[in-house]
């Protein structure tokens, strides 16, 4: 098997994709949907939990998307939860089964599990940042032995907006995952807490010199989440966060997705806390 | 240094014996100002000039490039074409050093293969400046008023002859078959030293401080107020970073003809003063104020660019204070950093100096 990124590394052009087949569509909430994409006949991902890849429609453009699948189960075909927000991500959700998109990447830097390994894991998600978390929790779960705790704090708008339903009850139902959710907007058959994903935090309790902080979610989420981890007293390099920024290139060469110096899409979306304290445009 | 002379009668000649095999571009008077353009005709060359509207990175990187040609109905995908042989005469040092940034840019972590092209079908011919080209322009403080390398051939007019100093094969290239040029003599050497001499006084320094302290001193203005000062008078318009010859930042679109049945990828330069540019889906944008937004310029040019390719991202050439209807230039903006840097430092340095030993 050949690695996809070095196939897009080797053609004339790193801006050029793969054609890839979506195999399978699946409605998660009104505005993401699950696309399983197969890749060309001898070509792999290989990717970290994190990493993110540039999906394309020729005539309409090119976005940044997180692999949602965990590379344990990436085998041959790999996943995208895609939020319809614009141009691009309208016209992707209107393709069926049998459909080409454009591929490149992996991209980027993505959480690394080896120094995971031993450690309680409390995953702190909001809305859409189950996408790119989803990689990683699974990922765990398929080598469960290798990990301390699992914890997960999972906010959304409302109950309807949670992701990957059937999954997150499958967590709720082992006895080795602690999951912990909270919406804004409740419904009649809510009996758990309303409010913002800080609110959450009163219910765990953590040996903080053990854990590792996995947060993803939007970026207004962060300033509050961080200030409840340093209350913990979690280690600054234990605190990971993946960062979105606009990205266009995905290689390091448009600047959009700056962060002061450091270009997001290569030396993130991931980045410890330890990296980014001096980083003042980290947080803005 | 190993120097040829040509002398000045036989250059229109050369010139006209490159066009055969490359297109040739240089500088050349429109409106009053000097644009990089096609030569068609060597008398156009205007080889005197101060510094042209766009650099010349607009053959490297240009203002709107193809990156893909494709059918929509999936029939067709390619690569779009190589681009033709190019010689640029008569580029300034400053546009150099902009360029030799570029190349670090473009070929550190992932190639990309569209500049690399763009660069191995140029061939560089610069040209050392011998006195100020405007007072915007503070090339000697960034150090770059001459160059060593990052050319083909590197020019300096004489008076009656060239010398022209070879850089690389691709420049000695230029020279193959064409008879009226020599090896330097002594004499010749003499004259290039004394030449090079002369010049350094027609280059005043206009910042306050050394270019070996800008990265620090950017570093330390982060939360400067200046930054609100700029982001008041600046008008988002973007033109400095077009004008500027280290910007390359892009924006990549899908256009379709009208019938919707071919359709390219492609490129063209952005500005990161301008509002969408940190902008992502949900409405958060990274860089809503006008005053990070100049802040994000200036910190780039004096301080990223340092910090990620180990090149200063500003050489000095003056031209964004040019294009700015605001009147925000670099010189100003440095400056004023600096003097409100020594004013932060001068109470806590008196400290030290009373302090009793
Ligand atoms: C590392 C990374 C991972 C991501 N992972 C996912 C994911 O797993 N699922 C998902 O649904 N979305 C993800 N996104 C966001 C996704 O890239 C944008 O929603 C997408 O680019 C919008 O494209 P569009 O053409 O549909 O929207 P457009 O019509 O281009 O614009 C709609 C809105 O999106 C914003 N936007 C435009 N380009 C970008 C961009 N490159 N990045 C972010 N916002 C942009 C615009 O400012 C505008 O507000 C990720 C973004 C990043 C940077
Ligand atoms: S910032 Fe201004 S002076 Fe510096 S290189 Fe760019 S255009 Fe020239
Ligand atoms: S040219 Fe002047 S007004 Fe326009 S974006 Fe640049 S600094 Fe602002
Ligand atoms: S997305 Fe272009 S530089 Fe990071």
């Amino acid at each position: 098997m050949n690695m996809l990124l070095d196939e897009v590394k080797q053609s004339d052009s790193i801006y050029m994709p793969i054609p890839a087949r979506i195999t399978a569509v699946t409605t998660l909430t009104a505005q993401e949907k699950l696309f399983t994409i197969e890749l060309p006949h001898e070509l792999c991902l290989n990717h970290e939990p994190g990493q993110f890849v540039q999906v394309s429609v020729f005539g309409v453009g090119e976005a940044p998307i997180s692999i949602t699948s965990s590379p344990s189960r990436s085998n041959g075909t790999f996943e995208l939860c895609i939020r319809k927000v614009g141009d691009l991500t309208n016209v992707i959700h209107r393709m069926e089964r049998g459909a080409l998109l454009g591929i490149r990447g992996p991209f980027g830097r993505g959480f690394p599990i080896e120094r995971f390994r031993g450690k309680d894991l409390l995953f702190v998600c909001g809305g859409l940042g189950m996408a790119p978390l989803r990689s990683l929790v699974n990922e765990v779960l398929d080598d469960r032995g290798n990990y301390g705790r699992v914890i997960l704090l999972y906010g959304a708008r409302q109950p309807a907006d949670l992701l990957f339903q059937d999954e997150l009850a499958q967590w709720q139902a082992r006895d080795d995952v602690e999951v912990h959710l909270t919406v804004d907007c409740p419904d009649e058959g809510w009996n758990r807490c309303v409010g913002v994903i800080t609110r959450l935090f009163p219910e765990v309790e953590v040996d903080a010199r053990n854990t590792v902080a996995v947060v993803v979610g939007p970026p207004v989420m962060y300033r509050f989440v961080l200030k409840e981890l340093k209350k913990l007293r979690i280690p600054k390099g234990n605190i990971w966060f993946s960062f979105e920024r606009r990205m266009k290139c995905g290689v390091g060469k448009c600047g959009h997705c700056q962060l002061n110096h450091v270009y997001t899409c290569q030396s993130g979306p991931s980045f410890n806390f330890a990296e980014l304290e001096f980083l003042e445009e980290a947080f803005s | 240094m190993n120097f040829k002379i040509m002398p000045k009668a036989a250059f229109p000649g050369w010139v006209n014996r490159l066009r055969d095999h490359h297109r040739v571009v240089g500088p050349k008077q429109k409106h009053g100002q000097y644009v990089f353009d096609v030569i068609d005709d060597v008398a156009d060359l205007v080889l005197h000039y101060s510094n042209s509207v766009l650099p010349p990175k607009k053959y490297l990187v240009p203002q709107k490039e193809v990156l893909l040609n494709y059918r929509l109905d999936g029939s067709h995908l390619e690569i779009a074409t190589e681009p033709e042989p190019t010689v640029i005469l008569g580029v300034h040092t400053c546009d150099v050093h902009a360029l030799k940034l570029f190349d670090r840019i473009f070929s550190q972590g992932f190639t990309d293969q569209h500049y690399q092209a763009h660069r191995e079908s140029v061939t560089l011919v610069s040209l050392e400046c011998l006195e100020t080209c405007s007072a915007n322009s503070f090339c000697r403080d960034m150090g770059t008023a001459s160059a060593t390398d990052g050319f083909d051939l590197h020019m300096i007019d004489l008076g009656a002859a060239y010398a022209f100093s070879v850089g690389t094969e691709k420049g000695a290239d230029l020279f193959k078959g064409f008879h009226q040029v020599f090896d330097a003599l002594d004499s010749d050497l003499a004259v290039i030293n004394e030449t090079l001499q002369e010049k350094w006084g027609r280059f005043p320094y206009r910042l306050d401080f050394d270019v070996q302290e800008m990265p620090e001193l950017l570093k330390a203005s982060f939360n400067s107020a200046l930054w609100d000062e700029l982001g008041q008078k600046c008008l988002a318009c973007g033109s400095c970073t077009q004008v500027c010859p280290t910007c390359y930042c892009f924006d990549v679109t899908d256009e379709v003809d009208l019938l919707l049945e071919e359709g390219q990828r492609v490129r063209r330069w952005d500005s990161c003063q301008i509002h969408e540019f940190a902008m992502v889906a949900g409405g958060h944008n990274f860089r809503e104020r006008l005053a990070a937004r100049q802040r994000h310029r200036f910190m780039r040019k004096g301080k990223y660019q340092m910090d990620a390719y180990g090149m200063v991202g500003c050489v000095g050439c003056g031209r964004c204070a040019r294009a700015c209807l605001a009147h925000i230039t670099p010189i100003d903006v440095m400056n004023e950093l600096y003097v409100r840097s020594q004013a932060e430092e001068a109470p806590a340095l008196a400290g030290l100096m009373e302090a009793p030993l």
